[in-house]
């Protein structure tokens, strides 16, 4: 490196036509990256169809390395390697985003298509009472009032019991018993659905009791209870100490001060993390098998006797194997997206319109 | 209305780390005290034991007697809660409540203590707000949330919510470091016509401002890092300023250390 001192005026300067400009330099067009994909799409489909090669996802990750391949490639010898580099991080995260995001799109799709041959107002308003597996009628009413009364009741435990618990980790919580109960918590969120199922079915055993809604909202509320805590305890650390000393100096209450000052603040956050708790807790099918049982009829009353729910009518109806139950689990499928889908906008609605206001 | 703060053989820590050693001093009503030091020598914190509010920060401890006007602050028998409602405070950053609106920003001390007329709350939240000298900025638009205020007009807001619950004692800690000269005159001009009503304590690293504001000035230093701060004296502020007679104070202010 002899020519270390004055290397940054020796460095042959790459060979650039045109207005010598020492910021500028060399670049490709904007919409390159857009012909880079459509060239390696071309070239993957091609090499595939020429190998022989049948399996679609095969051509499209042939085509994503090619992407990246040609898109680094030529940065290098255009730009540098520099850019080239940029581009190459660029790329990759596209390709993962893709590689991500179109399985869910394929899925949210297939269930759109394949679920609204039969959804509608008949579907929707009618029970599987009297119905036949192979008959393309019946409907899911009393699976959707199972699903919204096991968790509607679940909900109605266990949002106030994690908000407490949160409340209680977060605000006075210290020493070994505010260990004790994160520690729980966190072995708690693990817990596999079919194992709360079985705990609340040793109880249900224990004391004979009959299979019934409350029986299956237990269950879930096993479930919910850990990610309610989880997501509020991080929302409540999230509020400035400032304002809880604010309030303090002001002569209010602890008590007080978390009430109207600490948890308005956060509650925006606490409500989308309720609604994803729910979310999470609507698709669970295990508890509900062995808990609920399943029924063909409408039973409104969730704490007597057997009900059905949305994941259980799905898992039944294609256990059938007609064509017509297909229909029906597909349908099924798309009302409980659509449930859960509500869900999160509510949820992100609540967040926008309760979320301290910055504007003047 | 105001009161007198007598302290004598106070030390505060945090955990087991000692943060003041041994301050007595007498901090007189209707008077403007301000106390001056290098960072870390414990002023905060000492100002924050005047209203127990540095019992909150964990492991915060307090050893020593605060008596206001012959009351014991830490007896075992006093709530803090209570003391918080005659003992002020007003801190370094700005600090409304973001849910809140103007209005419902100053009316929280009442509101949330539960001890209010609501007949009176219009009248009460319109006095704080004059009296902070905000009311002619903000009259128009009271139910606008009051973070979108400036940083200067949060910060009258702040003294506004703290003067709404009519305290004995203001304790300001730095209420002017993170505002423009602007604002921090609108401050020390309110500050001027506050202590005519109240006592109040201000913590600042300005010392133009102790001279211009305080009545009296504390000077406070440590020995060395990690070593606990203590009270070096306290006088009359044209003498701390002028004639100080420890010399470690003249130092300081003249800016030869610290």
């Amino acid at each position: 490196m002899s020519h270390a001192p004055t290397g940054v005026i020796e460095r042959p300067t790459p060979a650039s036509p045109g207005p010598k400009s020492s910021l500028g330099s060399r670049s490709l067009p904007r919409l390159a990256p857009l012909g880079f994909a459509v060239v390696s799409v071309a070239l993957g489909v091609g090499v595939s169809l020429a190998a022989g090669w049948e399996s679609r996802i095969q051509w499209g990750l042939i085509s994503a390395l090619l992407f990246l391949a040609i898109s680094y490639v030529a940065t290098t010898i255009v730009e540098n390697q520099r850019q080239a580099r940029d581009r190459l991080a660029t790329s990759v995260m596209w390709v993962c985003f893709l590689v991500a995001v179109v399985p869910l799109a394929s899925l949210l799709w297939t269930t759109i298509v394949r679920g609204s041959e039969r959804l509608d107002g008949y579907f929707l308003t009618h029970s599987m009472a009297g119905v036949l597996g192979s008959e393309a009628s019946g409907g899911v009413y009393h699976a959707l009032i199972g699903t919204l009364e096991q968790v509607g009741i679940a909900t109605v435990i266990s949002a106030p019991l994690g908000l407490l618990t949160a409340v209680y980790l977060v605000e006075y919580g210290k020493g070994s018993l505010a260990r004790a109960v994160t520690f729980f918590v966190d072995v708690m969120t693990g817990i596999p659905s079919i194992v709360a199922g079985l705990f609340i079915l040793s109880i249900m055993l224990m004391f004979s009791l009959e299979p019934s809604g409350l029986m299956g909202a237990l269950a879930l509320t096993i479930l919910m209870v850990p990610v309610v805590v989880r997501s509020t305890e991080e929302m409540l650390k999230l509020v400035p100490n400032e304002l809880r000393e604010a309030s303090l100096a002001l002569g209010i209450p602890k008590w007080r001060t978390i009430l109207k000052v600490v948890l308005p603040t956060a509650i925006g956050g606490i409500t989308t993390g309720v609604m994803l708790a729910i979310a999470r807790i609507a698709g669970e099918t295990a508890p509900i098998i062995l808990l609920v049982f399943g029924s063909q009829l409408i039973n409104t009353n969730p704490f007597e006797g057997a009900q059905s729910s949305l994941p259980f009518y799905i898992y039944e109806q294609y256990r059938i194997g007609e064509a017509a139950s297909y229909d029906r689990a597909w349908a099924a499928a798309l009302v409980l997206i659509a449930f859960v889908m509500i869900l999160n906008l509510v949820a992100r609605g609540i967040a926008r319109w309760k979320a301290p206001k910055t504007g003047r | 209305m105001a009161k007198r703060i007598d302290i004598s053989g106070l030390n505060a820590f945090y955990g087991s780390h000692k943060a003041i050693e041994d301050i007595s001093m007498t901090v007189e009503p209707r008077s403007v005290t301000a106390f001056i030091g290098p960072s870390g020598c414990g002023k905060s914190t000492f100002l924050r034991t005047l209203n127990r509010m540095h019992e909150v920060t964990p492991g915060g401890r307090v050893e020593g007697k605060v008596l206001l006007d012959d009351e014991n602050l830490y007896d075992a028998n006093v709530d803090p809660v209570t003391v918080r409602r005659t003992v002020g405070m007003v801190f370094q950053r700005p600090n409304p409540f973001p849910t809140m609106s103007i209005f419902d920003n100053v009316a929280a001390g009442l509101r949330l203590n539960g001890s209010y007329r609501k007949s009176e709350l219009n009248d009460i939240v319109e006095r704080s707000l004059r009296g902070a000298n905000l009311w002619n900025e903000v009259k128009d638009r009271l139910n606008k949330p009051g973070s979108g205020l400036s940083g200067g007009q949060q910060q009258r807001l702040c003294i506004a919510r703290a003067i709404a619950v009519e305290p004995q004692v203001l304790l300001m800690d730095e209420p002017c470091s993170a505002l423009d000269p602007i604002s921090t005159l609108a401050i020390e001009d309110l500050i001027g016509e506050l202590k005519e009503r109240f006592t109040i304590v201000i913590v600042t690293h300005n010392m133009q401002q102790a001279a211009r504001v305080s009545d009296r000035t504390a000077f406070f230093n440590l020995a060395a890092v990690g070593k606990p701060g203590r009270l070096i004296e306290i006088d009359e502020t044209e003498r701390i300023f002028s004639n100080p007679s420890v010399q470690a104070t003249e130092d300081y202010i003249s800016g030869r250390f610290g």
